[in-house]
């Protein structure tokens, strides 16, 4: 079985973000930019899944510009078998980016297709559900646990009251959550070795997409910033502040 | 135009995030409905029908909608689509599931996590874990949006709408195997008045439990985690308060050995009055806090359980 790994190159999560001066968005320039978090804990769940001999290969995609193809390296250093860059340099929107990925699991036919629940940056927590709307597949998303199944996948979710586990027909999509998996670290060897890895490049015309965007940003600020309080000396002086000024207790 | 509002329940009770969710579907200028989505479910239509503001309530009762998995409910939505312009949903673990499959179904761009509704194509939402706040118009004929419930208030009650049935659907491609939910007494995180949190500070799972919980039930409080404290086994996943867990925004938000990661601050930052205990006075959480008390958290708490018990005397 094949694992299809569709990963993203967002501002790292280190990176204090800025707004640009005239509203236009957040600016990227010269910032650092790494792979989206929950796509390495993906990355990670599917390399797992081929050394355990359940996957016989893991194929990564990332829709983005050229330098997206640092993504799809970090990505083979930690072992994954080979990438597929479709470039463009437009920011695409999580449908696009679905309907792209739908041509690719036509090409690849991959039994699981494994995703990030949300990208960092643009928080939209909807690429995944797409990717399964759209080929009709079920979909298993905020993983905390896969058990592979014959013919089947359970996954255990991460609800708002707990966790939940659903059985999944395959082939199917599943987002992960934080607790997942810890992503290795590459080795120094297996870096060197992923420079070796074969990258396909398309682009969303291939697949016969159209990528403009549905969405019009109108604005982008920055959030209202919250003032700093007091420092209370002691116990009873908080308690009675709560009390009596806030009037919260 | 006519917003289908998708309902979060447990069976038998509704939900308060579609009371908070109501307020944004109402927002938008049109009448609304609201879709209550089950199995057993019909006690939930009538919560439903009692918030005000809401014109139709629409029942789908079946075995294969029993745990609102995506898959049935959304198709159960697209069947119903041809007479709505929206579709509102709360941004609960529900929400977030069932939503996108919805909107790609449409055709549509979903608009996620809205914080403020500017007119019925214009939403507010947070971006880079609440470190922009991007405004967008959506240019899709049909709207699908999902609603940070902590940005607005609940619909009162004192409606009186009429309820209908829907035949439900089902789909074979999932299916429930079962789940572990938390059994509390205490109020659910995302509407509760006070919340008391801990971080990795705590240092283990028996002493999160010895130290925050008897403070949480002396202030009737709900109890949050950090990330770092859930990571580390201190608490369970669905403790999680910041920008990949729960958004809250209670009355008073208590950090306790919290550092106030940007992560988290996305997560509780709009608390009404925040509290931080840390030992550390560098720590960013005082930067948003309107009360800081720089001690150890294991010196001070147990006192400050003993005023509080007082105080509310």
């Amino acid at each position: 079985m094949k694992i299809l790994v569709p990963v993203k190159r967002v501002i790292d999560y280190n990176v204090k973000v800025r707004v640009k001066a005239d509203g236009s968005g957040v600016d990227l320039a010269n910032v650092k930019m790494s792979m989206n978090p929950f796509d390495e804990i993906a990355v990670e769940e599917a390399i797992r899944l081929k050394e355990a001999g359940k996957a016989t290969e893991v194929v990564l995609v990332s829709v983005g510009p050229q330098q997206a193809q640092e993504t799809l390296r970090t990505g083979l250093a930690m072992g994954a078998d080979r990438g597929i860059l479709v470039k463009t340099d437009a920011l695409t929107e999580p449908l696009a980016v679905a309907k792209i990925l739908k041509g690719i699991v036509g090409e690849e036919e991959p039994g699981l297709v494994i995703l990030g629940k949300q990208a960092i940056d643009d928080d939209c927590n909807q690429t995944g559900q797409m990717l399964a709307a759209l080929l009709g597949w079920a979909q298993g998303t905020f993983a905390n646990k896969l058990d592979l199944g014959e013919g089947t996948v359970d996954v255990t979710r991460e609800v708002d009251g707990g966790l939940q586990t659903v059985q999944l027909k395959m082939p199917a999509v599943v987002t992960t959550d934080l607790r997942l998996n810890e992503p290795r670290y590459a080795s120094l060897p297996n870096i060197m070795k992923a420079k070796k890895k074969p990258i396909d490049e398309k682009s969303p015309d291939d697949y016969g997409v159209d990528i403009s965007p549905r969405l019009e940003v109108v604005a982008t600020k920055e959030p209202p910033a919250r003032e700093a309080g007091i420092k209370v000396a002691s116990v009873a002086e908080l308690v009675e502040k709560l009390k009596n000024e806030a009037g919260v207790l | 135009m006519t917003t289908l509002l998708v309902a979060e329940h447990s069976g038998s009770e509704l939900n308060d995030a579609t009371a908070k969710a109501l307020s944004a579907a109402s927002a938008l200028g049109g009448e609304v409905h609201v879709l209550v989505a089950g199995k057993d479910c019909k006690g939930v239509a009538e919560q439903a029908a009692k918030l005000s503001g809401v014109a139709k309530v629409l029942v789908a009762d079946g075995d294969g909608l029993g745990h609102q998995l995506a898959e049935a409910t959304a198709d159960l939505i697209v069947s119903m689509a041809d007479v709505y312009d929206a579709f509102v949903a709360p941004a609960t673990a529900n929400g977030k599931n069932i939503m996108p499959r919805v909107a790609a179904l449409l055709d549509v761009m979903q608009v996620s996590d809205i914080t403020a509704v500017v007119d019925a194509e214009t939403f507010e939402r947070p971006i880079y874990a609440g470190n922009a706040i991007q405004t967008v118009k959506s240019i899709d004929p049909k709207k699908v949006v999902t609603v940070r419930t902590a940005s607005f208030p609940a619909a009162e009650a004192g409606g009186s709408a009429a309820i209908e049935e829907v035949a439900a659907v089902s789909s074979d491609l999932s299916s429930f195997v079962g789940e572990k939910l938390q059994e509390s007494d205490r109020p659910e995180l995302t509407s509760a008045k006070v919340i008391i949190s801990g971080g990795r500070a705590l240092g283990s799972r028996e002493q999160f439990q010895e130290v925050i919980l008897p403070v949480a039930d002396a202030l009737g409080a709900a109890v949050g985690a950090s990330r770092a404290a859930v990571d580390a086994g201190y608490a369970p996943n669905d403790w999680q308060v910041g920008q990949t867990g729960k958004v809250v925004a209670p009355d008073l938000y208590i950090a306790c050995g919290i550092s106030g990661a940007i992560q988290h601050l996305a997560g509780m930052k709009d608390s009404k009055v925040i509290v931080a205990i840390n030992k550390d006075e560098e720590a960013p959480i005082f930067q948003v806090a309107d009360y800081g008390l720089v001690a150890d958290l294991f010196d001070v708490l147990p006192e400050f359980k003993a005023e509080v018990e007082k105080a509310k005397r």
